[in-house]
């Protein structure tokens, strides 16, 4: 492995860290919004639901495409970067982390809205009878009842993170060190003809995704027959 | 406002094609047992008061203290309410002191001696360390009622708690809810469709129908009532609380007074209390007009005939009021209509009831 230039190192842990970013975002913001998505009875959720669900079947250059408007330098994301100063947000490390985000969206907000509608409204309204406020019985009832669905939802966030092509492309470019990640570094490889490098990456992804998705399948096994049906 | 506290409820509101109309006071003492048909609104009557669902312009107040009118609408958890759902609902991810303690305040002393009095009366203790889904049916609902009395409740609803439990198991945790029904300080509003579970823990009962209280009052006094179902049903008996006055141990016979007149009943032990509840079916009980000699029924109480109503083509329900004078309590004898008319019976006729059988119902 020492035969791996610098280079790539660095597109590793770039990659790592753009994942990790993500899925404690996507954690933050998921969560609420497929509790939202669980419990409203507002008819126009569904719409809602729909444009979340929009990056699943969008070609990521689409996504990727409006993403590079919004976050160039005349689109809104441009606007407020400047505020700080700087010309855009789009080829950027934080413009890497906002599309990944809204990518991902989906894989963290489908299994917890699942989870969530599995617990059924009754523990909640348990809790309530038993003088717990509803923030309360969120955090003391829900949450610990949907884990497993909130622990799929982050490793696939992670894992989709991971493998990310079409939308880091669009709005990242290949940057070293600030928007090359591995999915990129692989294709640039291909392109220059160094096969053995691109064959390590690769196949070092292979086997993280393996691990990782194993790991899912065991840990949910664990709560699954931990916490009962 | 009446004198004694009371428990208000009004909600009047169309759901579909079924309509829940109640206006009702419930003491705010003893079992309230709240008895009808499946679909009768009875639990839709319980969670309005416990906050779960919100009737329109309805009213819900316990003893003065408002939870509901025009203008305020306190929620559930600000309630001071205990219920007790048809499934347990336990929480799956705690074990079965984390569910018992889940709604109690910090915990203090006052908590531990709580809950070592809960774990006593519902038998919990070998359980206490238990994941619920390692607990019988049974077992799932005592955690369920324990964890709804240590939230400290002034009012403990219970809707149908015995109804998803197999025959086994409700016998089992039968005993456990009319020792709690007897013990407790605060009210207790029962619902269900068995009225031989209420017969054995109600002291009031309202009856339900179609979306509508059709009748309330004193058990007794509206199983007596002909003009309710419950007269005309297979299983119409009254329910007495009766006064132990004399134990033979030889025969093993207890002797309970009741108004008007006296029941022996086989008991193997003494009666734990001196107050016991004992049921006597209108099927098991037939009528004679004269004192019956030679008869190896235990129980011949002389009566008076109060009033009969036919039921079905060849039976008769007969009303009667024990007592050489016909001024004590009421009985209900279920004849063939052939015995009434050979017999001639009719109102005022005086008679000897047998009774054939007397149920414990508590004890």
């Amino acid at each position: 492995m020492n035969a791996l230039p610098q280079e790539i190192w660095q597109s590793v842990r770039l990659t790592l860290e753009l994942a990790a970013l993500t899925t404690v975002l996507l954690i933050l913001i998921g969560t609420p919004l497929a509790w939202w998505l669980a419990r409203s009875k507002a008819w126009w959720k569904e719409i809602i639901g729909a444009l979340l669900s929009l990056p699943l079947v969008l070609p990521p250059t689409v996504l990727g495409f409006y993403l590079l408007l919004l976050l160039g330098p005349s689109g809104p994301g441009g606007a407020l970067s400047s505020l700080w100063g700087v010309r855009t947000l789009a080829f950027s490390f934080t413009g890497l982390v906002i599309g990944s985000v809204l990518y991902s969206l989906p894989f963290m907000v489908q299994p917890v809205r699942n989870a969530f509608e599995a617990i059924g409204p009754r523990p909640m309204e348990v809790a309530a009878t038993l003088r717990t406020t509803p923030l309360q019985a969120f955090w003391r009832v829900a949450l610990p009842m949907a884990a497993p669905g909130l622990l799929s939802g982050a490793i696939l966030s992670f894992t989709h993170t991971l493998g990310e092509f079409g939308v880091v492309l669009m709005i990242g470019g290949n940057i070293p060190g600030q928007t090359k990640v591995l999915s990129i570094a692989i294709y640039d490889y291909v392109e220059t003809a160094q096969w053995q490098a691109a064959h390590s990456l690769a196949a070092g992804m292979v086997i993280f995704a393996f691990l990782i998705i194993l790991a899912l399948r065991l840990v949910e096994r664990r709560i699954s027959q931990g916490v009962g049906s | 406002m009446s004198a004694n506290p009371t428990l208000a409820v009004k909600c009047r509101e169309v759901l579909g094609t079924f309509a829940l109309d109640v206006d009702a006071e419930f003491p705010a003492n003893g079992v309230t047992a709240v008895f009808g048909p499946s679909g009768s609104g009875k639990t839709t009557l319980l969670r309005s008061i416990a906050g779960l669902h919100r009737p329109h312009g309805g009213f819900c107040a316990l003893a003065g203290e408002i939870w509901q009118d025009e203008r305020s609408f306190v929620p559930p958890h600000l309630r001071r309410i205990g219920y007790v759902f048809q499934e347990a609902s336990l929480f799956p991810h705690l074990n079965v002191r984390k569910n018992l303690l889940f709604g109690t305040p910090r915990s203090d002393t006052t908590t531990a001696r709580r809950l070592d009095e809960v774990l006593q009366i519902l038998e919990l203790q070998h359980l206490i360390e238990r994941s619920p889904h390692n607990l019988s049916g049974g077992e799932r609902q005592r955690v369920a009622i324990g964890r709804a009395l240590l939230s400290d409740p002034k009012l403990l609803l219970m809707d149908e708690p015995l109804s998803a439990l197999d025959d086994g198991a409700k016998q089992d945790i039968l005993p456990f809810i009319e020792r709690l029904c007897q013990t407790l300080a605060i009210p207790v509003l029962y619902v269900s469709h068995n009225m031989a579970e209420i017969e054995r823990i109600a002291d009031t009962l309202a009856l339900m129908e179609r979306g509508k209280i059709i009748a309330q009052g004193p058990l007794a006094q509206l199983q007596a009532n002909p003009d309710l179902p419950l007269f005309d049903s297979a299983a119409a008996a009254i329910s007495f609380d009766a006064a132990l006055s004399h134990y033979d141990a030889a025969y093993g016979l207890a002797q309970f007074t009741v108004s008007g007149g006296s029941f022996v009943v086989p008991a193997q032990q003494p009666p734990a209390l001196p107050q016991q509840r004992l049921k006597v079916l209108a099927r098991d009980v037939s009528l004679s007009l004269s004192e019956p000699v030679g008869s190896s029924i235990l129980n011949v109480l002389p009566a008076r005939i109060d009033t009969a109503k036919p039921c079905g083509l060849h039976h008769i329900t007969v009303s009667l009021r024990l007592g050489a004078r016909g001024e004590g309590a009421v009985l209900l004898a279920r004849i063939t209509r052939r015995s009434w008319d050979v017999l001639a019976l009719q109102a005022g006729v005086h008679v000897y009831a047998q009774v054939k059988s007397v149920a414990f119902e508590r004890g």
